[in-house]
């Protein structure tokens, strides 16, 4: 056992033994889901607070259930009805809610680095759910779970990342868990998309698919934001498909216990072919399982854990 | 270096489960509502090696629980968070009379979280303890059924064992002085 940190904040700054705890944690908590009474006290009588400033369905649903069953108290705080309407700012918010005896605050916001601000003015812990392009702790978390449960190792594998990767929290924080646990990562999709700065990160970067999927153990796919107009950096959703997306010719040139990954939502018939997404190669929902043993680890790891001695 | 005394060596330890074997079957007279549920680090490979022996005594099958009673503990707030150990009881626990096997009763506090812990999984229609050492110091109203060896100990001593499922010759019990 080697967790002491107060919050988690990111992947960037753990160690692979750290997050080796988690994943340990996360084995016996995913038992507690499979049993009849699927709850336990570990964190009764605290409160847990779902700061969503970002709006966000099953990042919080899956906080939310991980909090009830862990036994604590959870509240819901999303933008669209809340102060930041009337001008609040996020520190004032939080001690607003740090005030009503907050324990935990878990945090999803646009601005990378809101989780860290926060772990500084707060005395609450702090867990990041999502901030900005900077990181998604639990979810690389969830990722290297399914990994180790479904290929028995993480390191050694080849993942490959195929998608949109220059603004994606998910695949930073995979990239940092997942080169730490000794895993070789692949990022592939349109130049546009994936730079070769993503190099620094100890990572390979092509734009040939085929090439990036042909040798992997897991691909892991990463949604196509079109919400947020990638129109100057892509010519078309059709286009992408057609280029990148996961279909059914590439997926058979590929190794044949290669597994399919997706953060969600997924959308069917552009970065993945929906018969591939509802195929047994596809660890799509398990992710999702995961996600909340996971998150249950997390949050009783970090309530164990003491804020570091201030450096001067 | 801490001075350690030997409290149970290989043999003793083999001997002395033997004789706890044998107190549950004259205490539980055909075994065929027992089941022993270890709790772990320790208590898990103590009732796996007590079934062995009480299948022997019973000649049917003893059923092998595993109970992690981390989730139960009074005391995570003032702490790093324990290791949580997967629990495993491949049985129902409604009506059966549970045997919890720990390594060494202390505060009894894990005792107290272990019944908790159980009241998930039914309604078993007794519950035994059994340890290895009962070291003193109780900081609740609980008793053990089946003791291997009581040791007198001040509380700046730590009892220390060395256990392995099947039992091997390196395995002991030590105090140490810290």
């Amino acid at each position: 056992m080697s967790w002491t940190k107060k919050h988690l904040l990111d992947i960037e700054s753990l160690t692979a033994a750290e997050i080796t705890t988690v994943l340990d944690t996360a084995r016996g908590f995913k038992a507690v889901g499979e049993r009849a009474i699927k709850k336990v006290p570990a964190l009764r009588g605290k409160t847990v607070v779902n700061l969503f400033v970002e709006p966000s369905t099953r990042t919080r649903t899956s906080f939310e259930l991980a909090a009830i069953r862990l036994s604590a108290d959870v509240i819901n705080f999303s933008a669209e009805a809340s102060s930041f309407k009337k001008g609040e700012t996020l520190k004032d918010t939080a001690l607003n809610l740090e005030a009503l005896n907050a324990d935990f605050i878990i945090i999803r916001h646009s601005a990378g680095g809101a989780p860290h601000f926060l772990s500084r003015v707060l005395d609450a812990h702090v867990i990041n759910a999502g901030d900005g392009a900077h990181e998604h702790p639990t979810q690389a978390l969830l990722d290297a779970f399914t990994i180790r449960e479904k290929k028995g190792r993480i390191a050694g594998l080849n993942v490959t990342i195929l998608g949109d990767i220059l603004y994606s929290r998910v695949a930073r924080s995979d990239i940092w868990a997942l080169t730490k646990l000794g895993a070789q990562v692949t990022l592939c999709g349109p130049a546009t998309l994936v730079p070769r700065t993503f190099e620094q990160m100890g990572c390979r970067v092509t734009h040939d698919v085929d090439e990036a999927i042909r040798d992997a153990d897991i691909i892991n796919l990463l949604r196509i934001q079109h919400e947020r107009q990638r129109k100057t950096l892509f010519p078309s959703i059709g286009e992408y498909t057609q280029f990148y997306g996961l279909t059914k010719a590439r997926l058979a040139k590929t190794k044949s216990d290669a597994l399919i990954m997706h953060p969600g939502p997924i959308n069917r018939g552009v970065e993945i072919d929906s018969e591939i997404a509802d195929s047994g190669r596809s660890v799509i929902l398990e992710q999702v399982t995961n996600g909340l043993a996971v998150r249950m680890a997390v949050l009783f790891l970090v309530n164990g854990g003491k804020a570091p001695p201030e450096v001067v | 270096m801490p001075e350690a005394t030997v409290v149970l060596d290989a043999a003793a330890i083999q001997r002395t489960l033997t004789r706890i074997a044998h107190e549950i079957a004259e205490r539980n007279e055909h075994g065929t509502e027992v089941v022993l549920i270890g709790i772990p680090v320790g208590g898990d490979h103590l009732a796996a090696r007590l079934a062995k022996i009480l299948s022997g005594v019973w000649s049917h099958r003893v059923p092998v629980g595993i109970l992690d009673v981390t989730m139960h503990r009074d005391d995570l707030d003032q702490r790093v968070a324990p290791a949580f150990h997967p629990t495993d009881i491949p049985f129902d626990v409604n009506g059966k009379t549970v045997v919890l096997v720990d390594d060494v009763l202390f505060s009894g506090r894990t005792t107290r979280a272990a019944m908790d812990a159980l009241n998930d999984f039914g309604r078993p229609k007794r519950i035994q303890l059994a340890v290895l050492i009962d070291r003193g110091h109780r900081e609740l109203p609980i008793k053990a059924d089946f003791v291997g060896k009581n040791v007198p100990t001040s509380l700046d001593e730590k009892i220390s064992l060395r256990l392995t499922e099947a039992g091997a010759a390196q395995d002991e019990v030590l105090l140490k002085k810290q």
